[in-house]
């Protein structure tokens, strides 16, 4: 065995939170814990090691444990690239500590790399003095000369800089594994679920939930099920008695509000908000869908959810998927239809077709790279324009965006109201970075979310003066208009695509009533706005100069980098919008009241574009498109740089510090 | 109705609630209709001569036979001169978007079982843009009745031809003559495997309505092309086989379970062929047996396809009439079942459903 051992130096380059206390071990070593208040941990492998099952189940032990968390989960497009290459390395890097943290953290304190390719692509992130195991048995002149290292990192002194660790963890576990019955090949496959043994004893992670999983995942092939908690086991234990690992760390559990917590990604919360949009509004949910990645899941979760009147419909394209939702609309059920950018782009003409008849449905873009196939799983958020503007006419939906993965279940059931409400298509905007990403969620109670059935109110009387049924007669408030539903005797009418007639939904081609239409739909969208609340402004001084304003996912890092700024003595205001269309009404003098405004986002500025056509105000774009979320560190210095030269004085608080890049400021 | 029968009452739904508030206000469902109950006020805007009247009138004419409530029935349609259909006709409509029409009649039809879907689409609209979500309706068997108007060109776009355009067709697109191999509708149909296929003529009020009575008792996704003659861009395009001169000569008649005999004097029939085809024969000079007798029920659509393939693109013999009628569980009745089976461990708990697997408590 090589390696240093990791006895002297936390991995908390920061200087983060750190206390040592000894305890013994079986075996008479002496081991010390140590406690630290956050680690950003990532687990890199080949795309066939299993590592996003290895984060996911390390998360949901640690959520259980009950620190705050956020993870990042990072994968190529390809199910299996080459074995062994940079393309086919896969990631998972999860924040955990004992107070809420923002993001999943800049950069790792500990890197797992199970393989050459899996170092040569991550280690240049890892800080020097980072914690580094490596799987020594991978380090193999085939696998070396595939990612091009000459020679063996392990031997050549090339990894000084950090703590290195490296553990032949695949003969670990096929050695443990001898008398299961499994092949050589077989056993090699259980190696995950040793890294996870060790990483669960060096954090001190509850191990039952794992056991729990494993037997339930592979009920059927209890064999399996067995080895894999064989290897669980041992790489547990072997932390516990190995000398190459004498330390292990305590991260207590974050304070957080009482009650009843789960771990949740973004696109299972979204789901689950979408069920709940139907039981709330007592409609039947139908889901028109095509597989794309990375909205699929949502798919996926809700044709498990049949017993709750959730009818999903895989269509033949994404044409049919909302075709098909928005068919079950005009039944009376709440239409959605799930997809991400290239989905939405071939959705735009029935989008049309549901602002012209208005109808309510859903459509949720879990945004990706783009333009074209893009970066299908990489984050982005590029299609605010396309959800805005991408279709023919004057074509006005609402669109809402939630900022973190709990938060999804918030935003569904929110798309669902407007959607129903205002007989309106809601274009839902999450992505890629929340749609992996999971964090606790506090779970609410069912009873106290919105009540959406007065926003449904089917037409079953005639409205018009002559006792005949007028579709297109509008609530005076909402402006939405009748909605009768098939079955419902006297109310036949016929809508479609054409310009219709004020009040009677006839075919119309009378310029005046074109126009009045025209107005009227964008009125209806921007009426909403006074059924939502006020700008979500953060500034705890109350008389910052400078604004942060962000949509979507950038919540997290933008959050950590303001709290950076105000620990540096600055000020500085955040400002998150939920609403996008409309924005909320305060907008305009909100950001009037900053001298100046930045504007952090995944695309080249399309927000900006936006507030500066509204709203005259000059706001600072700051953009990246690198398929990952933002690193508050880097944010940080662009808020700081505006807040010294708007205000010179300023510059003379702390600087921002920059080695705290894993600082406990995420 | 959608409530669930399976002994625990969900609540009403607000869909059961508005249906249920309806019947109090208009008494029990009104099925016993005319033909004039099913017209609405729209004036009618085809060209004069159009045959789109003809259906029209012979929709509005067999409706009231079928028992169904006007608010029960809906038509779906997408673009072009056929598509206009829903606004003339006094049931529930949706006179959509190019092609989607099969897309959005699939999720209503899935969704409200207690409902009679109906598509209206072109030559156009279902086998070109459309093609697509033809195809994929036919094959998944949702109870929906297509009515496809097969006028073999574009008439609402003002006369290009179209994909079921027979080749060196010369038009406004094509003034050379069109390059390209027309679709048989019927034979697509049958290729994707729709479980009711059948053909009629717009001007045989007799056929047609007996093809679109039984299109509309089955089960499952019915398709039937209807030739229909636009006098405008493509007059006279099924002349062959409406002239008394020549139509019986051209034409053979499906009947189910009768001998494929016909031509004046019965003087031609269809026979068997190698490989499982079939050809044309001169009765006379073959026996009795060989002569294939229309079995619209076999299971298997080779046969039902053999038949589709008779006819040339310059329509001698085609066959009219109901090709293929076979049973097949359909989509939203499996998609209803499934919900149901799903209830039977107990209806949806959202409190459950939030809390999900693994939770833990945060005390105060
Ligand atoms: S263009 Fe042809 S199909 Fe269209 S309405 Fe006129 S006659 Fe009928």
């Amino acid at each position: 065995m090589t390696g240093t051992n990791p006895t002297v130096a936390p991995p908390n380059p920061d200087g983060a939170l750190a206390t040592s206390v000894s305890s013994s071990a079986p075996g008479g070593l002496v081991k010390s814990v140590v406690e630290l208040d956050r680690v950003v941990i990532r687990l890199a492998g080949d795309s066939g090691d299993g590592m996003q099952l290895t984060g996911n189940r390390f998360t949901s032990e640690t959520a259980s444990f009950g620190n705050d968390l956020k993870t990042l989960p990072n994968f190529p497009a390809e199910i299996r690239a080459p074995t062994g290459t940079l393309p086919g390395v896969s990631s998972f890097q999860l924040q955990f500590a004992d107070h809420d943290v923002m993001t999943p953290g800049d950069a790792p304190d500990v890197l797992v790399a199970m393989n050459p390719a899996a170092l040569k692509a991550n280690l240049a992130e890892l800080p020097g003095g980072g914690l580094l195991i490596l799987d020594s048995d991978e380090f193999t002149p085939r696998n070396l000369a595939k990612v091009g290292y000459a020679t063996n990192p392990i031997e050549d002194g090339s990894l000084e800089g950090w703590q290195t660790v490296s553990v032949p963890l695949t003969s670990m576990t096929t050695d443990a594994l001898k008398d299961s019955g499994l092949g050589k090949k077989e056993a090699e496959r259980s190696k995950n679920m040793f890294t996870l043994g060790l990483l669960s004893w060096m954090y001190h992670r509850p191990t039952e939930g794992t056991i729990r999983f494993l037997e339930r995942q592979f009920r059927r092939k209890p064999e399996i099920a067995a080895a894999n908690i064989a290897a669980f086991r041992a790489g547990y234990n072997y932390g516990d008695t190995t000398e190459a690992f004498a330390v292990s760390y305590e991260i207590k559990p974050a304070p957080m509000k009482p009650g009843r917590y789960r771990n949740i990604s973004g696109n299972q919360a979204l789901a689950l908000g979408l069920v709940a949009a139907g039981q709330r509004s007592g409609l039947p949910i139908f889901l028109g869908a095509y597989p794309i990645t990375p909205a699929s899941d949502i798919l996926h979760e809700l044709s498990r959810h049949k017993s709750f009147g959730v009818r999903t419909f895989q269509a033949e394209d994404e044409i049919a998927g909302i075709g098909a939702a928005l068919g079950a609309s005009f039944g009376g059920a709440l239409g959605i239809t799930t997809t991400s950018g290239p989905g939405v782009a071939l959705k735009a003409e029935t989008i049309g077709l549901a602002v012209m008849t208005e109808l309510p449905l859903v459509i949720v873009d879990v945004q990706r790279g783009g333009p074209s196939t893009g970066l299908p799983t990489k984050t982005e958020q590029s299609d605010l324009l396309q959800a805005m503007f991408g279709r023919n006419g004057e074509a006005p939906v609402p669109v809402i965006a939630p900022r973190s993965p709990g938060d999804c279940f918030d935003a569904a059931v929110e798309a669902a109201r407007i959607a129903l409400a205002y007989r309106t298509p809601v274009m839902l905007l999450s992505d890629g970075y929340l749609a992996n990403g999971a964090e606790p969620w506090a779970i609410p109670d069912a009873d106290s979310l919105p009540d959406l059935t007065p926003a449904v109110a089917f037409a079953t009387e005639p409205n018009g003066e002559d006792g005949e049924f007028l579709p297109y007669l509008r609530d005076e408030e909402t402006l939405a208009r009748a909605w009768a539903i098939p079955g419902t005797a006297g109310m036949q009418h016929r809508i479609g695509g054409l310009e219709k007639a004020d009040r009677t939904g006839n075919i119309s081609y009378d310029p005046a009533n074109h126009d009045f239409m025209t107005r009227t739909r964008q009125a209806k969208i921007d009426g909403i706005a006074a059924t939502i609340p006020p700008t979500d402004v953060e500034d705890p001084d109350g008389d910052a100069r400078v604004a942060v304003i962000g949509w979507g996912s950038t919540y997290g890092p933008i959050g950590a980098a303001c709290r950076r700024i105000r620990s540096s003595g600055r000020k500085v205001a955040q400002i998150h919008l939920r609403h996008i269309n409309p924005f909320p009404a305060d907008l305009g003098e909100v950001l009037a009241r900053y001298d100046r405004v930045i504007c952090p986002e995944m695309n080249l500025g399309q927000l900006a574009l936006l507030l500066r056509a509204k709203y005259l105000v000059d706001v600072q774009s700051h953009t990246q498109v690198r398929g990952m979320p933002f690193r508050s560190a880097e944010l940080a210095a662009v808020i700081q740089d505006a807040i010294d030269t708007a205000d010179p004085a300023a510059a003379n608080s702390t600087a921002v510090n920059p080695t705290a890049v894993n600082g406990a400021l995420q | 109705m959608t409530t669930v029968e399976l002994g625990m009452p969900d609540a009403p739904t607000p869909i059961d609630a508005a249906i249920a508030r309806s019947l109090e206000q208009h008494g029990p469902k009104q099925t016993e209709l005319k033909g004039k109950d099913f017209k609405t006020d729209q004036e009618v805007r085809w060209c004069p001569g159009c045959g789109d009247y003809v259906i029209l009138n012979a929709v509005q004419s067999f409706l009231p036979s079928l028992g169904i409530a006007r608010e029960d029935m809906v038509i779906v349609s997408g673009i072009g001169c056929s598509s206009r259909f829903p606004y003339y006709m006094n049931t529930y409509g949706m006179h959509s978007i190019h092609g989607r029409a099969p897309a959005i009649a699939t999720g209503l039809a899935a969704s409200r079982p207690d409902l009679s879907v109906w598509v209206v689409t072109g030559d156009g609209d279902a086998l070109s843009i459309g093609g697509n979500h033809l195809i994929h309706a036919l094959r998944r068997n949702v109870n929906m009745t297509i009515l496809l108007f097969n006028n073999r060109i574009y008439g609402l776009t003002k006369g290009q031809y179209s994909p079921t355009s027979e080749v060196g067709k010369v038009t406004k697109s094509t003034p050379m003559g069109s390059l390209d191999h027309p679709f048989n509708p019927v034979s697509l149909a049958l290729g994707a495997d729709a479980t009711f296929v059948g053909r009629a003529m717009d001007s045989d009020r007799k056929g047609l309505t007996e093809v679109l009575r039984q299109a509309a008792e089955h089960q499952g996704t019915s398709l039937v092309e209807i030739y229909q003659n636009c006098n405008i861009f493509n007059d006279g395009a099924f002349e062959l086989l409406k002239d008394p001169a020549t139509g019986p000569m051209w034409t053979i008649p499906l009947e189910h379970g009768k001998p494929l005999v016909f031509g004046p004097d019965g003087a031609s029939c269809v026979v068997r062929e190698d490989f499982g085809g079939l050809r044309i024969a001169e009765t006379n000079q073959v026996d009795p047996s060989e002569i294939v007798v229309h079995d619209a029920t076999r299971e298997d659509p080779s046969y039902a396809f053999a038949l589709s393939r008779l006819s040339s693109q310059d329509l001698r013999y085609t066959p009219m009439g109901v090709f293929r009628k076979v049973r097949k569980p359909s989509y939203e009745a499996m998609m209803a079942e499934q919900l149901d089976e799903a209830r039977l461990q107990g209806p949806g708990d959202l409190d459950a459903l939030l809390a999900g697997g693994d939770t833990w408590e945060v005390k105060a």
